[in-house]
C-alpha cells in the first residue's frame, strides 16, 4: 500500500465518519461543525486528486459561506440549540433500504468499471490546470453554455434576493 | 547549487543526504526533512510574534504620546517574555457551561488559520512552502476557517457578550470577503496568474502604481478581515467589554492575540507582496535570498505598520455604516475597478509598457475621481435633506 493509498483511506475514513455524527448530533451546532469536518475532507479528497482549485473553492463556499451560513441560522432561529424528540420517527426503515439499496447499486457499477484500478496520473510539469480549466469553462466546444446558464440562474437568484429582502417606503 | 543562492535546498539535502546514511528510507527522510522545515517556520514566526507585541505597544504608545514599555531591558524588548510568563502562569478558567471541546478547539484554529497563510508566503524565490497556482484563492479559504474559530469561540463561552461579538465580527468578515476576493483578482489580471510567484515577477512595474485603487480596497478589506479598528465591532470594548474571546484567560486569550497581530503583520506581507514587489528591491533578490528576505519582512512592517496607524488613529464605525459601506460603495467600486483593469488589460497589453502603464493608471485615476465626485453630490444631497429647513432660516437671520 503506498502513502497516498494510506492518506486516502484516513482522509476517507475520517469524512465519512463525521458524516455519520452530522446526522446522529443531538446538539445542532455540534452537527453543523461536524458537517464543517465533512466538507473539509472532502476538500482534502479534491487536492489528493491534484484538483487543487477545487480543494480551495469547496473550503471558500461549504466553510467559508454555507457551513457559517448554517451555524447562523440555527442560531438565530432556534429558542432551544438542542433536538428534542426521538431521533427516529416511524419510516426509518424506509430510509435505511434506500440508502443500502443506493450503496450497493454504487459498489456494483464501480466494480464493473474498467478504470476502477486506476491511479491518478501524475501531472506533467509545466501543466496548468487552473488556466486549462478557465478556458474549458469559456471556449465554445466546452462548457460555455452551461457555464452561462449557471451564471444566469445566479443571477435571477441574486435578483430575487434583493426584490425579496426590498423595502418599499 | 551553494548556500549563498540557494540554502534552504541544501540544508534539505544535507539533513536527507544524513538520514539515508543512517539507514531511513529515502521517503521517510524527505517527510521528515520537510517536517522539521515546517517546524522552524513555525518557531521562526512564533518568535516575530513575541516581538511584534512589543512592536505593537511601542507604536500605539508612540501615537498616544507615551513611551511605552521601557523597563525591562534596552527599550523595554524583554517585557512581552514577561507578557509570556505571566499569560502561562494565570489560572486557566472555563465557564460551567462552556461546550468544552469547541471552547478549546476554537484558540487553535484561529492561530492555525494564521499560520497555514505562511505556506504560501514566498519569503524568497527559492524560499516558500508551496507554489501553489490558486495562492490569491488559499488567502481567502484559511480566512473561511477564522470566521469559523470566531463563531466557535463566541458560541462555546456560553456568554451573551461573546456570542453578540462573534455575531457582529463575523457578519464583517463575511460582508468584506467579497471586496477582497474583488481586489485579489486585480494581481491577478495584471501577472495573469495566481500564484505568488508569478506575481511578483510580473511587478516590472510595482502594480500599486497599475492600480492604486486595488491597493487601497485590498488594504480596507484586510483591516476589515482583520477586525481592527475602525472595523473593531466584534471587539467594542466600551459595549461587548472584549467581544468573541471575553471568556477566554491565560494563554487561549494569548492565542487569539497573538494569532490577531501575527494576522496583522501576515496580510501586510501580502500588500507587499500583491502591490509592492515582494522580495524584489532593485534586482538585490537576485543576488542571494539573504537579501530577498530583510526585504519582504521590511515591506511586511511597513504594511504592519500603516495597519496600526489606521487602528490608532480611526475612530470605531457603527455597524450599520460598516454594512453599508461596504455592499452600497466597495462591493460595486471593486466590481467595477476588476471589470475596468480587465478591460484596459486586453486593450493595451500587446502596445508598449509606457502606454500599458499610464493607461492603467489613468483608468485607476478616473475611476477614482469619479467615485469622490459621485461622494460628493451624494453627501451634499444628503445634507441638504437634513438641513434644507433650517437653511433659509439662518439666511434671513443674516441678512
Amino acid at each position: 500500500m503506498t502513502i497516498a493509498q494510506i492518506i486516502f483511506l484516513v482522509v476517507a475514513g475520517a469524512t465519512l465518519g463525521s458524516a455519520f455524527m452530522v446526522v446522529t448530533s443531538r446538539n445542532l451546532i455540534h452537527a453543523a461543525l461536524w458537517l464543517v469536518a465533512t466538507l473539509f475532507g472532502v476538500a482534502v479528497q479534491y487536492a489528493l486528486l491534484n484538483a487543487g482549485f477545487l480543494a480551495v473553492v469547496q473550503v471558500v463556499v461549504y466553510i467559508g459561506a454555507i457551513a457559517i451560513l448554517f451555524i447562523f441560522a440555527v442560531m438565530l432561529t432556534r429558542k432551544e440549540i438542542r433536538d428534542q424528540g426521538p431521533q427516529l420517527n416511524s419510516s426509518w426503515w424506509l430510509s435505511a433500504t434506500l440508502s443500502v439499496v443506493t450503496f450497493g447499486g454504487l459498489v456494483g457499477m464501480l466494480w464493473g468499471w474498467k478504470d476502477m484500478a486506476h491511479t491518478v496520473p501524475d501531472i506533467p510539469p509545466g501543466f496548468d490546470s487552473i488556466s486549462a480549466l478557465g478556458d474549458a469553462l469559456v471556449s465554445p466546444d466546452a462548457f460555455v453554455l452551461p457555464f452561462e446558464v449557471a451564471s444566469i440562474l445566479l443571477l435571477a437568484a441574486l435578483v430575487g434576493a434583493v426584490y425579496v429582502a426590498f423595502n418599499r417606503k | 547549487m551553494n548556500f549563498w543562492t540557494d540554502p534552504l535546498k541544501m540544508a534539505a539535502d544535507w539533513l536527507t543526504g544524513l538520514l539515508t546514511g543512517w539507514g531511513m528510507p529515502e521517503g521517510v527522510a524527505v517527510g521528515l526533512a520537510a517536517f522539521l522545515g515546517i517546524f522552524v517556520l513555525i518557531a521562526i514566526l512564533m518568535v516575530i510574534d513575541i516581538f511584534l507585541v512589543w512592536l505593537e505597544r511601542k507604536v500605539v504608545a508612540r501615537f498616544q504620546d507615551r513611551i511605552g514599555p521601557n523597563r525591562l531591558g534596552p527599550f523595554g524588548l524583554i517585557q512581552p517574555f514577561a507578557d509570556i510568563v505571566k499569560l502561562l502562569i494565570k489560572e486557566d478558567i472555563t465557564p460551567a457551561n462552556a461546550d468544552k471541546v469547541v471552547y478549546n478547539l476554537a484558540p487553535i484554529l484561529s492561530m492555525m488559520s494564521v499560520l497555514i497563510l505562511w505556506a504560501i508566503v514566498p519569503l524568497a524565490p527559492q524560499i516558500l512552502g508551496i507554489d501553489l497556482n490558486v495562492a490569491a484563492l488559499y488567502i481567502i479559504a484559511t480566512g473561511a476557517i477564522g470566521t469559523l474559530s470566531i463563531i466557535m469561540a463566541g458560541w462555546s463561552s456560553n456568554n451573551k457578550f461573546a456570542l453578540l461579538g462573534a455575531f457582529r465580527q463575523v457578519a464583517v468578515m463575511v460582508s468584506f470577503e467579497i471586496p477582497m476576493v474583488a481586489s485579489l483578482l486585480i494581481p491577478t489580471v495584471l501577472a495573469g496568474s495566481m500564484g505568488m510567484n508569478k506575481i511578483i515577477e510580473a511587478q516590472n512595474i510595482w502594480f500599486v502604481v497599475l492600480s492604486p485603487l486595488g491597493a487601497l480596497i485590498f488594504m480596507i478589506a484586510a483591516i476589515a478581515e482583520l477586525g481592527r479598528s475602525p472595523f473593531d465591532m466584534g471587539e467594542a470594548e466600551s459595549e461587548l467589554i472584549s467581544g468573541y474571546n471575553v471568556e477566554y484567560s491565560g494563554m487561549k486569550f494569548g492565542m487569539f492575540y497573538a494569532g490577531e497581530l501575527l494576522h496583522a503583520f501576515t496580510f501586510g506581507g501580502f500588500w507587499g507582496i500583491l502591490f509592492f514587489g515582494g522580495y524584489s528591491f532593485f534586482g538585490l533578490e537576485d543576488v542571494s535570498p539573504f537579501l530577498a528576505i530583510p526585504i519582504l519582512l521590511t515591506k511586511a512592517v511597513i504594511g504592519y505598520w500603516i495597519i496600526m496607524w489606521v487602528k490608532y488613529t480611526m475612530m470605531r464605525i457603527r455597524i450599520d455604516h460598516m454594512l453599508a459601506f461596504n455592499w452600497k460603495f466597495l462591493t460595486p467600486l471593486s466590481f467595477v475597478l476588476l471589470m475596468v483593469t480587465a478591460l484596459v488589460h486586453v486593450l493595451f497589453k500587446d502596445t508598449s509598457p509606457w502606454l500599458y502603464g499610464l493607461s492603467m493608471l489613468g483608468s485607476n485615476l478616473i475611476l477614482g475621481w469619479v467615485v469622490i465626485e459621485f461622494l460628493r453630490r451624494f453627501s451634499r444631497a444628503e445634507r441638504e435633506k437634513l438641513e434644507g429647513h433650517a437653511k433659509p432660516a439662518m439666511e434671513a437671520a443674516g441678512h
